[in-house]
C-alpha cells in the first residue's frame, strides 16, 4: 500500500466520533464573525453598525490577491464592529450579528437535490470560488481560487484530493466523505475542469475502510477520478507528503506543488466548491468534530462560522469536569485558545478537549542524541540540531538547516524521549529566519 | 654520533636562517599600516563588546572613531562620558556631551494589576510566546514574562521580580539597548537618566481603546488625554490611545502624575508627596498667625528631607 517515504510517527488514533453522523447545530443567538479567517490579508468589513444581513450576504471583501470574501452566516442585525479574541490567541476585528431568524438570499439553493451539470466554464470557476470566498478547509485556509489560476508555461497532470485525515481525534473530513461523498466527488471534477486536467486522485488512509469503499463504488460515475487507499502514518495529510504518497514526485524546497504538476485541495474545499458553484451558496458553514477522552458524546456538527466554541461543547453534553485544553484543530498541530467563547472559523477543523493530564507538557530533560528526532521528521531535517541552534540565537546555522522546509507537524516533538519542545524552538528559528529573509530581499 | 649532530644543528640553523630572510622582506612587502590610535583608543574602551554604541565591538568602535576624525555621534554608554574625555584626550578632539540614558519598562501589568486568565505552557521565551497568544493577563500589547530581556542583557542590570511577575531596571543599566532589541512587545524604552535620577512616563504601551485596555489592567493607559491637556510643556504626545512623554521636553512638574486616573503615568525617584504636606499647607492657609505658618513650613522641609533619605536606602 502506498505511503509516503521519509519520516512519520503514528500517534494513536482515537477516532471517537467516527460513527457519529454529522448533526446541524442550532443557529446561536449571537455569531462573531472575524474578518481575518483566511490566509492572507482580512477582509475589509463592508457593513456598519445597525444593518440588516440575510444568510449568505457579503459581509466582508477581500482586500487583496491573497484574501477571501466573508459572507454571513446568518440572517439578523449587526451589533458592532469589534475586536474579539480568537483561534489566533488575540483580540482581532471580527463582525458581531444578532441574530434575527433565519432569512436566506434568494440566489442560494438551499434544496437538497444533486446537480452534476457542470454549466460554468474554467474562468467562471476561478471567479466563483474568489466570489464565494472558497478558501482550503484542511486548516491553512488558503484561498482556493489563487490555487486554479495557473501561470503560463505549467500544466497540471493531477487534482489530488486529500481525504487523508491523519490528525488523531479528527472525523470531519470522515464523515463528509461518508455523507457529501457525491457532492464531493462532484466538487472534484469542477476543480478539474477548473485545473484544465483530467485525472484526480482521492487520498484516503486505510483507517477509514467504509469511507474507501463507498468512495469507490461512488466513483465508478465520474470520468477521471480514482481512490486510492494510503498506510496509515502521521502527517500524510501534509501537501507534500501526500503528493509524494500518491505521485512519487518529490515537491522541491521551497517550491509549490505546482512544481511537479500537482495540486491538492482538501475533501472539505471540494464539497465547498460544489456547494459554491452548482448551489451558489457561499463558504459560511463547515463540518466541525468535537471530540476528547472525558466527552460524553463525541459529535460532529454543521456548524455556521462565528459559533462561540462553548456553543459546540454544549451541544456534545458539556464540557467534562477535568478538561485541561481546549484546543482548536487536533492535537498534533492544533492549537489551545484563550476561553470558549472564540467563534468557529473557517479553518475550524475540530474542538478537542483535552483532559488535565494529557494537557500538561512533561518536563525536558537534556538530548541523549538518539536521533529519533531526525528519523521521524517527514522533510528530512535534522530537529535537534535546527532547535538547538534556534535557542542559543544562531539564525545562520538555523537558515542552513533548511528550517523553512518544516511543515511544523510536530512529529520530532512528539517522538521526543526527552520531551523536548523542539518544535517551539524550531518554530521560533522559523519565525525570526523569516524575518530575516524578508529583510534581505527587501534589501 | 657528534657528526650527526652538528649535521642536524647545522642544517635546521640554515633552513632557520633563510626563513627569517625570506619572512622579513615578505613582512616589508605586505606591511598593514595601522593607525596606533586605535590601539591607545580600544586601550580606555571597557572591552565589553555589548554593541550600545552600534558598532560590532570595542575595536570596531575604536577604529571607525578613528577614522571618522570627529566625536560627533560616537558614544560608549559603558564608560560614559569618563571614557569619552580619555578617548577625546588620545584624539584631540572635543568629547560629544551626550545625557546619560537608561532603559525604562512601561508596562505595570503585574500579577496583581492584570490577573492571569489562561497559562502558558511553551517555551519560556518572549520570542515565541508573543505570537502564540496576546498574554497571561489578555493584554496584546503588555508585558510577556518570559524574560528575554534578561537573558539579553550583559550587565546584570535587568530582573524579573517574582513578585509582579515584571523585569525591573537596576543602576548598571548602561543602555546599551539589548534589551530593547529584545523585547518584543517595544515595551523597553532608552530614557534619559534625568537630574536626580528622576523620571517621569507613562508606563503603559497599550494601543486599544479605555475600556478594553482597562478590562485587561488596572493601570492601563486608557487614552483620556488628561494628562495631555494639563502639561504646560506640551512634552506629552497622544498617538493610538495612548499618551507619550517626551523626555526631552518634560520638565518633571508631575501635574500629569496627579491627573491620572489609572496611575499608569510613574515617577520615578521623587521625594514622596504626602498627605501631610497637602494638609499642611491648607493648615498654614487657614491659619493667619505667621508664626505657626513658619512652623508648618519647617515641618514639610522636615517631611521631604526625611523622604529622600527614604528613597535613598531604596536605591542602595
Amino acid at each position: 500500500m502506498q505511503t509516503f517515504k521519509l519520516g512519520g510517527v503514528h500517534p494513536p488514533e482515537n477516532k471517537l466520533s467516527a460513527e457519529s453522523v454529522i448533526e446541524t447545530l442550532a443557529i446561536p443567538k449571537q455569531v462573531i464573525v472575524p474578518v481575518g479567517q483566511q490566509l492572507g490579508a482580512p477582509a475589509t468589513p463592508v457593513v456598519n453598525r445597525g444593518d440588516e444581513v440575510k444568510v449568505g450576504q457579503l459581509i466582508a471583501k477581500a482586500s487583496g490577491f491573497i484574501s477571501a470574501n466573508i459572507h454571513s452566516p446568518v440572517s439578523g442585525k449587526v451589533f458592532k464592529i469589534d475586536n474579539v479574541y480568537d483561534a489566533s490567541g488575540f483580540r482581532r476585528p471580527s463582525i458581531i450579528i444578532n441574530v434575527e431568524g433565519d432569512e436566506w438570499l434568494d440566489t442560494i439553493d438551499r434544496s437538497d437535490d444533486i446537480d452534476a451539470e457542470i454549466k460554468l466554464n474554467q474562468k467562471e470557476i476561478v471567479n466563483k470560488l474568489n466570489e464565494m470566498g472558497i478558501v482550503g478547509l484542511g486548516g491553512a485556509t488558503f484561498p482556493s481560487y489563487v490555487k486554479l489560476m495557473i501561470p503560463d508555461g505549467k500544466k497540471v497532470d493531477y487534482l489530488i484530493i486529500n481525504g487523508v485525515e491523519c490528525e488523531p481525534y479528527l472525523t470531519s473530513d470522515h464523515r463528509l466523505m461518508m455523507e457529501k461523498g457525491e457532492e464531493m466527488l462532484i466538487g472534484a471534477t469542477i476543480l478539474m475542469k477548473g485545473l484544465n486536467t483530467d485525472k484526480a486522485m482521492v487520498g484516503i488512509e486505510n483507517n477509514k475502510p467504509d469511507a474507501i469503499e463507498h468512495l469507490k463504488k461512488l466513483a465508478t460515475k465520474y470520468k477521471g477520478i480514482s481512490i486510492h487507499p494510503l498506510k496509515v502514518k502521521y502527517p500524510q495529510g501534509g501537501e507534500k507528503q501526500l503528493i509524494k504518497a500518491l505521485t512519487g514526485r518529490e515537491v522541491p524546497s521551497g517550491k509549490l506543488p505546482l512544481e511537479v504538476g500537482c495540486v491538492v485541495n482538501n475533501v472539505g474545499t471540494a464539497f465547498a466548491v460544489y456547494e459554491a458553484v452548482q448551489k451558489n451558496k457561499p463558504l459560511f458553514e463547515r463540518v466541525v468534530t468535537v471530540t476528547g477522552k472525558s466527552i460524553k458524546k463525541p459529535s460532529n456538527f454543521m456548524v455556521r462560522v462565528g459559533t462561540p466554541v462553548k456553543d459546540l461543547i454544549e451541544a456534545a453534553n458539556g464540557l467534562p469536569e477535568d478538561t485541561g485544553k481546549i484546543i482548536s484543530g487536533g492535537p498534533m498541530m492544533g492549537k489551545a485558545v484563550l476561553n470558549a467563547g472564540i467563534p468557529v472559523v473557517k479553518g475550524t477543523s475540530g474542538i478537542l478537549l483535552m483532559p488535565e493530564n494529557e494537557a500538561k507538557r512533561a518536563e525536558p530533560n537534556t538530548c541523549i542524541r538518539c536521533g529519533k528526532c531526525v528519523s521521524v521528521c517527514p522533510m528530512g531535517l535534522e530537529p535537534f540540531l535546527i532547535s538547538k541552534s534556534a535557542k542559543l540565537a544562531k539564525f545562520d546555522v538555523v537558515e542552513k538547516e533548511m528550517v523553512m522546509d518544516c511543515i511544523e507537524c510536530g512529529s520530532c516533538s512528539y517522538t521526543c524521549p526527552s520531551n523536548i519542545p523542539l518544535l517551539d524552538y524550531i518554530r521560533l528559528g522559523k519565525n525570526k529566519v523569516g524575518q530575516i529573509i524578508r529583510n534581505r530581499n527587501q534589501k | 654520533m657528534n657528526e650527526v649532530l652538528i649535521y642536524a644543528v647545522g642544517s635546521l640553523g640554515a633552513i632557520g636562517i633563510v626563513a627569517a630572510i625570506i619572512l622579513y622582506f615578505v613582512a616589508q612587502k605586505f606591511k598593514v599600516y595601522e593607525d596606533p590610535r586605535i590601539d591607545e583608543v580600544e586601550e580606555v574602551l571597557p572591552s565589553a563588546n555589548c554593541g550600545g554604541c552600534g558598532y560590532a565591538g570595542c575595536r570596531a568602535f575604536a577604529e571607525g572613531l578613528v577614522k571618522a576624525g570627529n566625536m560627533e555621534g560616537f558614544n560608549c554608554p559603558v564608560g560614559g562620558a569618563d571614557v569619552m574625555q580619555q578617548v577625546a584626550g588620545i584624539l584631540g578632539l572635543v568629547a560629544d556631551v551626550t545625557e546619560p540614558m537608561i532603559a525604562v519598562i512601561r508596562c505595570n501589568g503585574s500579577f496583581a494589576n492584570s490577573p492571569k486568565k489562561v497559562q502558558y505552557d511553551g517555551i519560556s521565551t518572549c520570542a515565541s510566546a508573543s505570537v502564540l497568544y496576546a498574554g497571561d493577563g489578555g493584554c496584546s500589547f503588555g508585558c510577556l514574562g518570559e524574560g528575554d530581556c534578561v537573558a539579553a542583557c550583559d550587565f546584570d542590570a535587568i530582573h524579573m521580580n517574582p513578585e509582579t511577575g515584571l523585569p525591573e531596571v537596576n543602576n548598571k543599566c548602561i543602555a546599551c539597548g539589548a534589551c530593547v532589541e529584545a523585547c518584543p512587545r517595544d515595551i523597553i524604552e532608552l530614557r534619559n537618566v534625568g537630574k536626580k535620577e528622576r523620571r517621569i512616563f507613562v508606563s503603559c504601551v497599550n494601543e486599544e481603546k479605555g475600556a478594553p485596555a482597562k478590562k485587561n489592567c488596572a493601570v492601563a493607559c486608557i487614552g483620556c488625554s488628561k494628562c495631555f491637556n494639563v502639561c504646560p510643556f506640551d512634552a506629552i504626545e497622544m498617538k493610538n490611545n495612548r499618551a507619550y512623554i517626551d523626555y526631552e521636553k518634560c520638565k518633571l512638574c508631575r501635574k500629569c502624575v496627579d491627573v491620572c486616573p489609572t496611575n499608569a503615568i510613574h515617577e520615578i525617584n521623587f521625594p514622596v508627596r504626602k498627605l501631610i504636606v497637602k494638609e499642611e499647607k491648607e493648615k498654614a492657609k487657614k491659619d493667619t498667625s505667621a508664626a505657626e505658618a513658619k512652623e508648618a513650613v519647617s515641618t514639610k522641609t522636615v517631611v521631604s528631607k526625611n523622604t529622600n533619605e527614604v528613597n535613598k536606602t531604596e536605591e542602595s
